[in-house]
């Protein structure tokens, strides 16, 4: 997934000399993650740029150059820090081409992490995407895979809009084809990541492997799972979730943000609203706890949704419990 | 010397004198304003406006130290810079008033307008949520070679805002041809701001090694002069300038404002509107220098009152955006 970034982000550098990537320790060290590595080296300091502990201004500066005509990617190490930028991103980036009557134009992209279970604490483990996905004007992805992070970040990169564009931080070593010729992935695709009959499981980014081994497990027990993945949450390709539920009567709907007003309450309203007809029972919601990340391993785990979770709320709807 | 570019029925009247050119925007936008507050007084315009009078050289003299194509954001008392920068007065009243034919197609309203063709990214409603914008288009400039510079205009309640020594950081660092022009009106809403600002304002910038200046912001001379010094520095590649320009609003924080004994005397408002107005101080210089006489300062005032007039009928004659259009323009 990491090398998966890195090409799109390289072959983007090599295409558009507007493209810029700033963040802290994107350069040398080619960020904590080592998703970077040999960026700085290809492209240059002028190109790649390690800035301070300045989120906001990072962020600020991004909007600015957007406007301008650049094409900045921002690196925000974690999700948490997105409280940082949130007058940038929210009251700047989101509102200026609408605020101007379409006269200005905000082509930037933020990239960010999620996902707890990394033994991080609090301020490192949040899934944040909710916030983000409230405020009109930003588009937000969540890939879920190798091949769908190399061709959304590079769309994202040369869409006109303001993109938040968050990875898993446990998936960076997940491994997954990617096609040798260049690709884009559209924003505002689902994809069905397998098909099946008997329920719904709708999963975004981190929660799509669960999903996908949870519909093993289903298929053990002669319960037949598609896995949904709407890879963006703004736009979001509806009819492909509810062409989905429409056609299995029953859906579970897993994201790791916070159960609380999150994405899954948005994904449930809106199969509820558009295959109520056609559901054979109330749609189900998957989330982290609504507690903050716990540190201790044994209490980490608990906040997150598992494979048995996914298994068991599935085999429920379909009255297998 | 550099002058702004603006497309001016005067500049022939002025054969280029931009001095005089300085005193008929000044002028305008004195205008402007006091028609924005009638259009409040009257019940005619929706919503409010933080009026810029008092503060006229400062906008004027910063943004005739500028080319056309240099970049301005602006802040929520921002119609001077606007107009200082070329704007066109009917289109600012349409975008006042809510309606089509606005600089934002009545979307951003009397906060928000933005001017791209002249190189304003718009106005902010969020104190000192522009520096960040300010120092981005300052780093398109410098990756360009363009020889364009960034004006980042606000108050010194911004002063408070974490943001703005972020970005100083980063102009600092990459010499970013960015200057920050601070308008010390005195107070930040309804608070003076010695009650709100520690330490001495210019050894904030001057702790990031930006090169820091202060001006009588009433004095628009002061204010060029100062203003040229910084932008011809950033265009020579010797990175950000900071220019601290001490000023006065003579309204209120905005238009419905009007009780303020509270925060602030009759007296001092009569004094710097009788002995400091900069309006008046170009002119007397003016007339002193024999460049000008109280007749050419009276044609240049009823050009300035025939823009405003032009545009105020142009605006308040202008449509309403059809209801449709509220879904458009959410994303490019």
């Amino acid at each position: 997934m990491a090398q998966a970034v890195n090409e799109a982000l390289a072959e983007e550098l090599r295409r558009d000399d507007r493209v810029f990537v700033v963040g802290e320790d994107v350069a040398e060290a080619g960020t904590p993650f080592k998703v970077l590595s040999g960026l700085v080296e290809e492209f240059g300091p002028e190109r790649v740029l390690d800035s301070p502990i300045s989120e906001a201004g990072i962020t600020g500066l991004a909007v600015g150059a957007a406007m301008t005509g650049m094409r900045p990617v921002v690196d925000i190490m974690f999700g948490d820090f997105l409280t940082l930028v949130m007058d940038q991103l929210v009251n700047q980036a989101a509102k200026a081409h609408y605020m101007s009557g379409g006269m200005l134009k905000v082509p930037l992209v933020l990239r960010t992490t999620l996902g707890a279970t990394r033994r991080s604490g609090a301020q490192h483990s949040q899934s944040l995407q909710a916030w983000v996905a409230h405020v009109p004007g930003l588009k937000v992805v969540l890939p879920s895979t190798p091949y769908d992070a190399k061709g959304l970040l590079k769309a994202a990169i040369r869409d006109d809009n303001p993109v938040v564009f968050i990875e898993d931080k446990m998936d960076f070593r997940v491994k997954g084809e990617v096609p040798a010729d260049e690709y884009t992935l559209p924003l505002g695709a689902a994809d069905v990541k397998r098909g099946g009959e008997d329920v719904t499981l709708v999963a975004t980014s981190s929660m799509v492997r669960v999903c996908l081994e949870a519909a093993d497990r289903l298929e053990a027990r002669g319960i037949s799972a598609e896995v949904v993945d709407p890879r963006t949450l703004a736009p979001l390709d509806e009819e492909t979730l509810v062409r989905s539920v429409e056609k299995t009567g029953r859906a579970v709907v897993v994201d790791e943000g916070h159960r609380r007003y999150g994405v899954t309450a948005e994904l449930a309203s809106v199969i509820a609203e558009r295959a109520f007809y056609h559901l054979d029972a109330p749609v189900r919601r998957l989330g982290a706890m609504d507690v903050p990340v716990p540190f201790s391993p044994p209490l980490e785990d608990e906040t997150v949704p598992t494979v048995e979770a996914v298994e068991r709320a599935a085999a429920e709807l379909c009255g297998r419990a | 010397m550099s002058t702004a570019a603006p497309q001016s029925s005067l500049d022939a009247t002025t054969q280029g004198e931009p001095w005089l050119e300085m005193y008929r925007r000044m002028t305008t936008i004195r205008l402007f304003e006091e028609r924005v507050n009638e259009l409040y007084r009257g019940a005619k315009m929706p919503g409010l406006a933080h009026l810029y009078i008092g503060e006229e050289a400062v906008a004027v003299g910063v943004c005739f130290a500028l080319r056309r194509d240099d970049y301005i954001t602006s802040t929520h008392r921002g119609h001077g810079h606007c107009l200082a920068k070329g704007a066109d007065a009917g289109r600012m009243f349409a975008e006042l008033l809510g309606k089509e034919d606005g600089y934002c197609r009545g979307k951003g309203g009397s906060m928000h307008i933005a001017d791209h063709a002249n190189g304003n990214l718009g106005a902010n409603a969020i104190v000192g949520g522009s520096t960040g914008i300010a120092t981005g288009a300052a780093f398109t400039a410098k990756r360009r070679g363009s020889g364009q510079v960034a004006v980042c205009f606000f108050g010194e309640g911004a002063l408070g805002q974490g943001l703005l020594y972020e970005v100083m950081n980063l102009a600092a660092i990459w010499a970013l041809p960015v200057v920050y022009v601070c308008e010390n009106n005195l107070y930040s809403e309804y608070t003076h701001y010695t009650e709100t600002t520690a330490g001495d304002i210019l050894d904030r910038p001057r702790a990031y090694g930006i090169h820091a200046l202060e001006a009588d912001g009433q004095d628009v001379r002061a204010v060029h002069a100062a203003t040229a010094e910084l932008v011809e520095r950033g265009r020579r590649g010797e990175g950000p300038g900071f220019l601290l320009c001490n000023t006065y609003r003579y309204h209120g924080h905005h238009v419905g404002d009007v009780d303020r004994s509270y925060y602030r005397s009759g007296d001092e408002e009569d004094l710097w509107r009788s002995e400091r107005d900069p309006i008046a101080r170009l002119a007397a210089w003016l007339t002193e220098q024999g460049l000008a006489d109280e007749e050419s300062l009276r044609a240049l005032e009823g050009l300035a009152r025939e823009d405003v007039e032009r545009g105020l009928r142009f605006g308040l004659d202008a449509p309403f955006p059809d209801p449709a259009a509220v879904t458009d323009d959410v994303f490019a």
